[in-house]
């Protein structure tokens, strides 16, 4: 008998990198002007490379420093967000977890609204500020809302999760309102926190996001087996030998970094952590070897996509990003729970 | 192989088990019986370190306190009665996770001993002909013995079985049974499991423990604990003869 490999094989790789590749080449020359591809990478050839541009080359402005820093900053968070969504529902045993159904996002834009209404900064790193508050309430949401369901129900049922982030979402939704009604005059500023937009972001933020990614997303992913583990139960993960306390330590620290860098770039994006690890899931199956590499790349050309109808759509109108990953998300969401539901009473 | 002094668990205030001792010898199979309630399953979670307990727990002479997860998993495996997998596991990846202990943290690799420990544990439960199927798929008999197959790549030396056949049909539970008995003939092994049915623990137990609120009312062979003197007072009716009558309607 052959016992087949578990983890992610080369061509699968190549496949999943080769779709997120076009559809980034897609996104960054569609949109309100539409420039060849040929023009595009030229474009960007040259200008890594130093060599000056052909005259039949028009608008560089528009590649080189409007869509793609965008479409970069997009990828990068949408990866990120279906790796933490994909680590959660591991980690929780639960299709429907993820940052934002946790409420984990509010409070990420919970912190980085204090931080602008309060002006929390660190001298010399331009949005190191919010960026620090938006992940220390974004672990201390995680905390939060995990001790309240481990304390309610030790099975971590779906439904009291789901419950429990809901009412910790409208109860930051409270707060943040508080403190616009205080600080009036950022309210511009704050109120993108809140809706999630990716439209002004720049070099140094798809820089933040790299960074970010490259380490805590290799911790995650390096603990895929753990994630099996706890995939398939927590008592489980114990009984053969994982060290659970400090797994699920370590992957709350990773995504709550993760999801508050993502939001203190682009704002709370909802329903990406959702959307594409279940998507990803029927392609893989469940093994984290295979579906958490995958999410990356899924999570990647999905938030692109969806980037690029916002963009499309209703030219010359901009739409928000969230819109879009919202509006196929929520209605996702009601089926995974339907379908989940309708397993458990079968 | 197993040494448990003093062992007292608490819960909000109630004492599930009240300062329990017993100890588990090579190739003993101990059967833990008792009504609801007694604390058996507590004695259980207590020993694999999953509740909070006060007193000793020694296993291979080293307490289990000490004892780092990934060496607890490779000295002791845990089989409980249900089992709700959300995600379509195949039934080898399940299995699979049994070798978790040998290759523990982020930086290890399997060896090729622990693929044929699960080739073993899989063709020994009978897993082969369904083991790329997912286990959600699977009956309550089918998903029990991946866990036991899991257990056994596992190959620890001390089993523990919470009702490990409670509501298995009875095709399903004399496999288990004797799988379990095949499985503690190798040397250095001990199982103890707790069981509802006295007349399985009569059939495969060599030692019993029979329990009331917590306390420990009787220990020994399984002929000198089952005894009407021992059973009728924990259950409060005459065992004897209620087993007679069952077994006489099949005569």
């Amino acid at each position: 008998m052959r016992l087949k490999k578990e983890g992610f094989r080369i061509y699968e790789y190549i496949l999943f990198a080769g779709a997120a590749l076009y559809v980034f080449a897609l996104c960054v020359c569609a949109g309100s002007v539409n420039i060849p591809v040929k023009d595009t990478v030229t474009l960007i050839w040259n200008s890594v490379f130093g060599i000056p541009l052909p005259q039949s080359v028009g608008s560089p402005a528009i590649i080189l420093s409007v869509r793609l820093p965008r479409v970069i900053c997009v990828a990068l968070t949408g990866a990120a967000l279906s790796l933490c969504g994909g680590a959660m529902q591991g980690l929780l045993r639960n299709p429907l977890a993820d940052g934002y159904t946790l409420g984990v996002s509010s409070g990420a834009s919970l912190g980085a609204a204090v931080a602008i209404a309060f002006g929390v900064t660190i001298p010399s790193v331009p949005f190191a500020g919010t960026m620090t508050l938006a992940t220390l309430f974004a672990f201390a949401s995680l905390v939060l809302i995990l001790s309240l369901a481990y304390k309610l129900d030790r099975s971590l049922s779906t439904n009291t999760i789901i419950l429990l982030g809901v009412i910790y979402s409208m109860f930051v939704s409270g707060l943040l309102s508080l403190i616009i009604t205080f600080a009036s005059d950022k309210v511009k500023q704050i109120t993108f926190w809140t809706m999630g937009s990716l439209s002004g972001s720049g070099y140094e933020d798809a820089f933040v996001l790299l960074i970010a990614l490259a380490v805590f997303g290799s911790v995650i992913i390096l603990h895929a087996r753990e994630l099996n583990a706890f995939a398939v139960g927590e008592d489980n993960a114990r009984h053969i030998g994982v060290n659970v306390k400090r797994v699920k330590l370590v992957i709350l620290i990773s995504v709550s970094v993760l999801i508050g860098v993502c939001v203190s770039v682009g704002g709370a994006i909802g329903f990406v952590g959702l959307v594409t690890p279940h998507m990803t899931r029927m392609i893989t199956g469940p093994n984290h070897k295979r579906l958490l590499p995958a999410s990356l790349f899924g999570g990647a050309t999905f938030l692109m996509l969806a980037d690029l109808a916002a963009r499309i759509l209703l030219d010359p109108l901009e739409l928000p990003i969230g819109v879009i990953s919202s509006l196929v998300g929520a209605v996702l969401f009601v089926y995974i729970f339907y379908a989940s539901r309708r397993k458990s009473h079968a | 192989m197993l040494e448990v002094k003093d062992l007292t668990v608490e819960f909000n205030g109630l004492t599930a088990v009240d300062d329990v001792s017993f100890s588990v010898e090579e190739g003993q199979w101990l059967m833990v019986a008792g009504p609801n309630g007694s604390g058996k399953t507590t004695i259980i979670n207590a020993v694999s370190k999953s509740v909070h307990y006060s007193g000793t727990v020694k296993l291979l002479g080293k307490d289990v306190r000490k004892y780092k997860p990934y060496e607890l998993a490779r000295a002791m495996g845990v089989l409980k009665q249900n089992h709700a997998v959300n995600y379509p596991f195949t039934v080898e990846e399940v299995v699979r996770l049994g070798r978790y202990a040998y290759a523990p943290g982020p930086f290890s690799h399997k060896s090729g001993e622990d693929d044929i420990r699960v080739y073993e544990a899989m063709n020994m439960t009978g897993l082969d002909h369904i083991r790329e199927q997912s286990v959600m798929t699977l009956s309550g008999g089918e998903l029990q013995r991946t866990f036991l197959a899991q257990l056994f790549a596992q190959s620890p030396n001390l089993l523990m079985l919470d009702e490990p056949t409670s509501h298995l049909d009875l095709v399903y539970q004399k496999q288990t049974f004797e799988l379990i008995r095949e499985w503690l003939k190798a040397p250095g092994r001990a199982v103890i499991s707790v069981v509802h049915d006295l007349s399985l623990i009569k059939a495969y137990g060599t030692r019993a423990m029979l329990l009331s609120r917590g306390k420990v009312k009787a220990e020994g062979e399984i002929g000198e604990v089952l005894t009407a003197r021992h059973l009728d007072p924990v259950y409060s009716m005459d065992v004897y003869a209620w087993m007679r009558e069952l077994s006489a309607s099949w005569q």
